[in-house]
């Protein structure tokens, strides 16, 4: 579905300077810096795969999104979506895709989502039985139907993203391009997106790449991620195998009836934060049940959690060994 | 039809939410009020004493003044409330969206928004054309000759603003490049030939304003010229054709902003 060969992309940035006569001076003569966003990446993604793109802020994640959906020019290389150049923008190419942004929206804020889809359906030219029918299955898919009446600026940051995927979802794109799409959701709004996502991408067959910061995306969605560091691909594969090579860490948050001392504390993991009854505990995962339950019976424990480290930590881990094969 | 369609989706739209800040209209048709009194001060001065300016006399330069007034209103109600947009499109990232829609990109950046706003101005303007006009007793034939011209007048107008708006791919801030050009736009309140020759010259072939109000104007009082025709139509078809592929040329540059 997707073909990826040598696609690189560099900006040439202009350098910045400072003091008055500098700055003078490069306002009538600019000089620029390369800089190498994407290095010939390569990789092809099949047809309903749920692919993971993942990479540490200017990584390159969105610039090569936005290559792949046609937005901007690649510099070097070449993409092949379903026998379509992405940047040629050709009208069966758009019908079939849809980009998704965290933190941009498309739905116009003082009225009612309602509007911006019949906006939509005229677009995608969607007929008016196909509309109402599709707007009440993702309404119900996404529990929003009550909502789609009252103006944007109204909604929760939750109800606005579900009604922002309505609107990206309206002409049922089989390719779906999602740049952060649960960034600041609160965790009920963000297990309500996953499973729209889940059940989207099964329910069409559509092919779905993700970025998020949140390791919680990728753990329940992704079978396949894609690690890109300094604008290279790092890591290609299975995601049980990138957390079980880097991440073979878990993090338990207690906090206890009363102070406990460090030393107490390192029997069971290594301390990396104590406050007075609180602490953090980096633990083994495969020793991770039984360190539990022995806190749990040893000590007057008021509460635990246990976390994944943080997708910024392993993937730090993996920058750190440099390329995984 | 699926562009007839949206046309009509996004007046709506646009209006619906204009409506929500009604005070605006008000204060949009008071100050078209003020501006228009202050033109005619302004053009009454020159007629002080004089029965002629330029070869136009009173009644003939309203309706200059009226043209001017009514582009205004073109300007406020769709180019400016779409045009001006490009920038802050660009500027927040979301112009991603209109290029990634099976639909025109530049069909969507200049029709997606209607404003209220420039209301006034074209009642205001068709009123002062109607007045001079009928004192001067013309007739229905005359109105609809100066239909053509008055429309290559505004494909002009909105080529040349649509180019200004296209270059904010690169410089992403030209709100004051906008600005330029409507200041330019005031000269097209006086008939063209008011002016020195040298300005003359840099309204008809540098900024050609000419072609936007005196024109149309001419035409109206049936003193239209072939040429004059003629470059009007010449100057919109070759505008909108530039205008066009040079949006295609920038959307080559545009990067998108970062998340």
């Amino acid at each position: 579905m997707i073909e990826v060969k040598g696609l690189s992309k560099h900006f040439n940035v202009p350098i910045k300077v400072s003091g008055l006569s500098a700055t003078i001076k490069h306002f009538f003569n600019r000089q620029y810096r390369r800089v190498d966003a994407v290095k010939a990446l390569d990789f092809s993604i099949k047809e309903g795969e749920f692919v993971g793109f993942l990479g540490a802020n200017g990584a390159g994640k969105t610039t090569t999104l936005k290559m792949l959906t046609g937005l901007i020019h690649p510099s070097g290389g070449s993409v092949n979506i379903n026998g379509h150049t992405p940047f040629d923008r050709k009208k069966e190419f758009l019908q079939d895709i849809t980009l998704v942004m965290g933190q941009k929206q498309q739905l116009i804020w003082d009225l009612p989502a309602m509007d911006s889809l019949r906006i939509n359906a005229a677009v995608y030219e969607i007929s008016k039985g196909d509309f109402d029918e599709r707007i009440e299955e993702l309404a119900s898919m996404l529990e929003l139907k009550d909502k789609l009446t009252s103006p944007v600026r109204k909604l929760s940051l939750g109800e606005r993203m579900k009604a922002e995927f309505m609107a990206a979802l309206l002409h049922r794109p089989r390719l779906l391009f999602l740049d952060e799409p649960t960034l600041g959701l609160d965790i009920n709004a963000q297990s309500a997106v996953r499973r729209f996502l889940k059940d989207y991408n099964t329910r069409h067959n559509a092919t779905v790449i993700l970025t998020s910061h949140y390791m919680a995306d990728i753990t329940t969605l992704c079978e396949r991620v894609l690690i890109i560091h300094e604008g290279g691909l790092v890591h290609d594969g299975v995601l049980s195998e990138l957390i079980e090579n880097f991440a073979p860490f878990r993090q338990v948050k207690v906090e206890l009836g009363s102070d406990v001392d460090k030393e107490t504390l390192s029997k069971y993991g290594e301390v990396e934060s104590l406050n007075g009854a609180e602490a953090r505990l980096t633990v083994r995962r495969d020793e991770l049940t039984e360190v539990v339950s022995k806190l749990l019976s040893e000590q007057n424990v008021l509460d635990l959690t246990v976390t994944d480290p943080p997708i910024e930590e392993i993937i730090g881990r993996v920058f750190q060994k440099g390329s995984v094969s | 039809m699926k562009y007839l369609r949206l046309l009509r989706l996004f007046l709506s739209t646009s209006i619906q939410a204009e409506m929500e800040y009604r005070l605006n209209f008000v204060i949009a048709a008071l100050s078209s009020i003020g501006g228009l009194a202050g033109s005619l001060f302004g053009l009454s001065l020159f007629y002080r004493g004089n029965d002629v300016l330029g070869g136009w006399v009173w009644d003939e330069a309203l309706v200059v003044l009226g043209f001017f007034t009514l582009l205004q209103g073109v300007s406020a109600s769709f180019l400016s409330a779409n045009l001006s947009k490009i920038v802050g499109y660009v500027q927040m990232g979301t112009l991603d969206f209109v290029l990634l829609k099976p639909v025109d990109s530049q069909f969507w950046l200049s029709t997606r928004a209607f404003s209220l706003w420039g209301i006034p101005d074209l009642l205001l303007g068709t009123f002062i054309i109607g007045l001079a006009g009928t004192r001067l007793g013309l007739g229905p034939l005359d109105y609809l000759s100066a239909l053509f011209p008055l429309l290559c007048g505004l494909v002009t107008l909105y080529s040349l603003w649509f180019m200004l708006g296209a270059t904010s791919i690169w410089f992403v801030k030209v709100y004051n490049v906008t600005e330029v050009l409507r200041k330019t736009l005031e000269a097209g309140r006086f008939p063209i030939t008011a002016f020195p020759a040298a300005w003359r010259i840099f309204f008809t072939y540098v900024v050609p304003v000419a072609f936007m109000t005196s024109v149309p104007a001419e035409t109206l009082l049936g003193r239209g010229s072939a040429p004059w025709l003629l470059g009007a139509i010449v100057l919109a078809a070759t505008l909108s054709v530039i205008a066009r592929s040079f949006w295609h040329f920038a959307l080559r540059f545009y990067t998108s902003a970062s998340s």
